[in-house]
């Protein structure tokens, strides 16, 4: 009743045009920037901050980024936990070597830095394709973490061999290191999550977004109406590895504080982020928030269940984790292969016709 | 003969047979990707699966035990009887056979006619599944796999002393050769004969390779698609106990096994996903070359350069030669 289009008349090109064509869904979308940003950074505490909110905002923008190569673009990609490390160091170094420049900034540049690794990575894209390149990135995955694991610069020469990230402020608030306080760390990863959504969601609805749509479905195809194939695989590449690289440099340097190369940004860490865009929905924004938040509830809720309520040792309960994620994929493959986003676009248009479906 | 060059031969020899340990795995890659369309990544824990299965049967352990100890409070682990090595691989062979017919019933019969990437990333789904299942079943601890014939003849273990005490009088420097791994080299040549016997020779093994040339076709002659998928992925399921017996011996059951998985891409890649004689050369560059890189330049780079040459050698084969050195021609129509 209330989900319509009829009487929401459109009276300029823009407002035909515009992200959101539906009233209820433009006031939903308002809805819930409103509670993000002034809301939640009022309740919010530090377990929330740190178990549910912090992994959610972060993995999204990875999830945005992989969704641009992989759904958009149809360039399998394996080495997301390769492409997050190096944003995450670019990060360090950055901060460390230039501490009178601004956090803010140093983020933006290590994603600049993980898109022109990666567009060296996505260069044999033009040549290979399918699970050829799928396994080609892995080459991506393993050479990157050994490189940070193995020279010794790029951990600043520490004893360890792990990086940590230390204290630095935005508008006098410190949003790294170990004195930072939930609402600070949540509204800075916030402000990166919005504004990469903002961008993604309108490159892709543009002429690069087609582009890449084109590429996918059929690449001889979009090479024959035009496409130009270097520019669009290589764009997607350096898209993603945007958004790749700043989530990396916020996972390592707002979330985590410190970290260890190959446990942090391990092939795990590449198809966890590839696993939220599946059950998500490839090929949309909205699937890349829905998988991010399914994969970062799940443990939270199976532990929750499984070990508080129940009772049972935690080995048992990781174990059935892995079952239920691994069914879970193989499930929506099979009912759904456009994932979360898919079903919510069904309920969408059922509630189009609600309560009158004839 | 130098020192040096005695012991690069040695390396040499060595990269042989961890070569022919990844193309042991490959192969299963191969089986299953030929007749079905399948890249199935759940090859490295099919091997895991079954090593975890074989000794949890030889031992006589409680499947589930522990789950069933965490719901209902008890305390089974054993049922307190050992079998004998032959009878459990028969029993695995039997549980991996059950497995294929699973996995084709209840996913991959609902993703015929799906994108190749699709499956691929259900089989990705079904390594995580398969991965957790199996620790659930047998419980995640580091178990040590003996597979003995008789109480005195198991497989052998240790540097084979006779190779090394030959070499000596032969170069003046004694050859170190794992016993296992020439096991290993004598097995994965009899596998490979009995699988080319078998799909050249038996009415099974035609009705595959034709479902691999030509889904439709061997459709209309009368071959049951599900049930050479069934048969694919039992054989599959048996390259992978063998795999997993190997290398289970040699390191541990443990979940690095599954890792193995990720070893066998490359030699995939560099030998074409649909060639078995690719798979095991493939398989011998891959280890040879990765050896050998180590060797030489390894102290150079700081070492550990195992995890990554092989995957960086078959990225820039690829590039060059993108359909692998046996893999059939990729041809593109609109």
């Amino acid at each position: 009743m209330l989900y319509r289009e009829a009487g929401d008349f459109k009276t300029s090109y823009s407002a035909d045009n515009q992200t959101f064509p539906i009233k209820f869904d433009r006031l939903g979308y308002y809805t819930a920037l409103i509670i993000a940003f002034l809301v939640i950074p009022f309740i919010i505490n530090d377990y929330w901050a740190n178990a549910i909110f912090l992994p959610f905002l972060i993995y999204a923008i990875a999830a945005l980024g992989l969704n641009i190569l992989v759904g958009y673009c149809g360039q399998v990609s394996l080495g997301t936990g390769g492409f997050m490390a190096v944003g995450a160091y670019a990060c360090y170094k950055l901060m460390t070597s230039m501490p009178e420049v601004n956090i803010f900034f140093h983020v933006i540049i290590s994603g600049g830095i993980t898109a022109a690794v990666c567009v060296v990575f996505g260069l044999p894209s033009l040549r290979i394709k399918g699970f050829y390149l799928a396994v080609a990135t892995l080459a991506a995955q393993f050479f990157l973490v050994w490189l940070f694991n193995r020279v010794a610069w790029f951990y600043n020469y520490s004893a360890s061999g792990q990086i940590n990230a230390p204290e630095r402020t935005v508008f006098g608030i410190e949003v790294t290191g170990p004195n930072t306080e939930a609402w600070a760390t949540y509204l800075f990863c916030l402000v990166f999550l919005v504004a990469s959504a903002l961008i993604a969601r309108n490159l892709t609805r543009g002429m690069a977004g087609r582009k890449w749509m084109a590429i996918r479905d059929m690449d001889i195809a979009a090479e024959i109406i035009g496409v130009n194939p270097l520019k669009a695989k290589i764009s997607a590449f350096a898209v993603s590895g945007f958004f790749v690289g700043i989530s990396g440099a916020l996972f390592f340097s707002v979330y985590l504080g410190a970290v260890e190369v190959g446990e942090v940004f391990g092939i795990n860490k590449s198809f966890l982020v590839l696993f939220m865009i599946i059950i998500g929905g490839l090929g949309s924004i909205f699937g890349s928030f829905a998988g991010a938040a399914f994969l970062v509830l799940l443990p939270v809720v199976l532990k929750v269940v499984g070990v508080d309520w129940l009772g049972w040792p935690t080995d048992i309960v990781a174990h059935l984790q892995l079952v239920i994620v691994g069914a879970l994929i193989v499930l929506f493959l099979i009912l759904e292969p456009h994932g979360l986003a898919q079903l919510w676009r069904v309920t969408k248009q059922k509630l189009r016709l609600w309560p009158f479906p004839h | 003969m130098p020192e040096q060059l005695a012991f690069a031969i040695e390396v040499f020899l060595n990269g042989l047979m961890s070569g022919v340990l990844y193309a042991l795995v490959a192969l299963g890659f191969v089986l299953i990707y030929k007749a079905s369309g399948i890249f199935n990544f759940a090859q490295g824990v099919m091997a895991l699966f079954a090593a975890m299965t074989l000794v949890g049967i030889q031992n006589g352990q409680v499947p589930f035990s522990h789950l069933i100890n965490a719901i209902l409070g008890t305390h089974i682990h054993h049922f307190g009887w050992h079998i004998h090595s032959v009878l459990a691989i028969a029993m695995t062979v039997l549980v991996m056979i059950a497995l294929a017919w699973a996995v084709q019933k209840f996913v991959f019969r609902y993703l015929v006619g799906q994108e190749p990437i699709i499956l691929f990333m259900a089989t990705i789904g079904l390594a995580y599944f398969l991965e957790g299942f199996a620790d659930l079943m047998w419980g995640s601890e580091i178990k040590t796999l003996d597979v003995c014939l008789t109480a005195n003849a198991c497989l052998p273990q240790g540097i084979n002393l006779a190779i090394d005490e030959t070499t000596y009088n032969w170069f003046g420097y004694g050859f170190f050769i794992d016993n296992l791994d020439i096991t290993a080299t004598i097995v994965a040549i009899i596998l490979v004969i009995a699988l080319v016997a078998f799909s050249q020779y038996t009415k099974q093994g035609r009705a595959m390779r034709a479902v691999a040339d030509d889904h439709q076709a061997a459709l209309s002659v009368g071959i049951s698609l599900n049930f050479i998928w069934v048969l694919v992925w039992s054989v599959a399921g048996f390259v992978a106990l063998v795999a997993g017996i190997m290398w289970g011996a040699k390191s541990g059951v443990q979940f690095s096994l599954s890792l193995i998985a990720l070893k066998a891409l490359p030699v995939l890649m560099l030998g074409g996903f649909t060639s078995i004689p690719g798979a095991i050369v493939g398989g011998l560059i891959i280890g040879v070359g990765e050896k050998l890189f180590e060797f030489w330049v390894g102290p150079l780079v700081g070492g550990a350069t195992e995890n990554w040459f092989a995957y960086v050698l078959a990225l820039v084969f690829l590039v060059f030669r993108p359909q692998g050195l046996f893999g059939e021609k990729i041809i593109e129509r609109v």
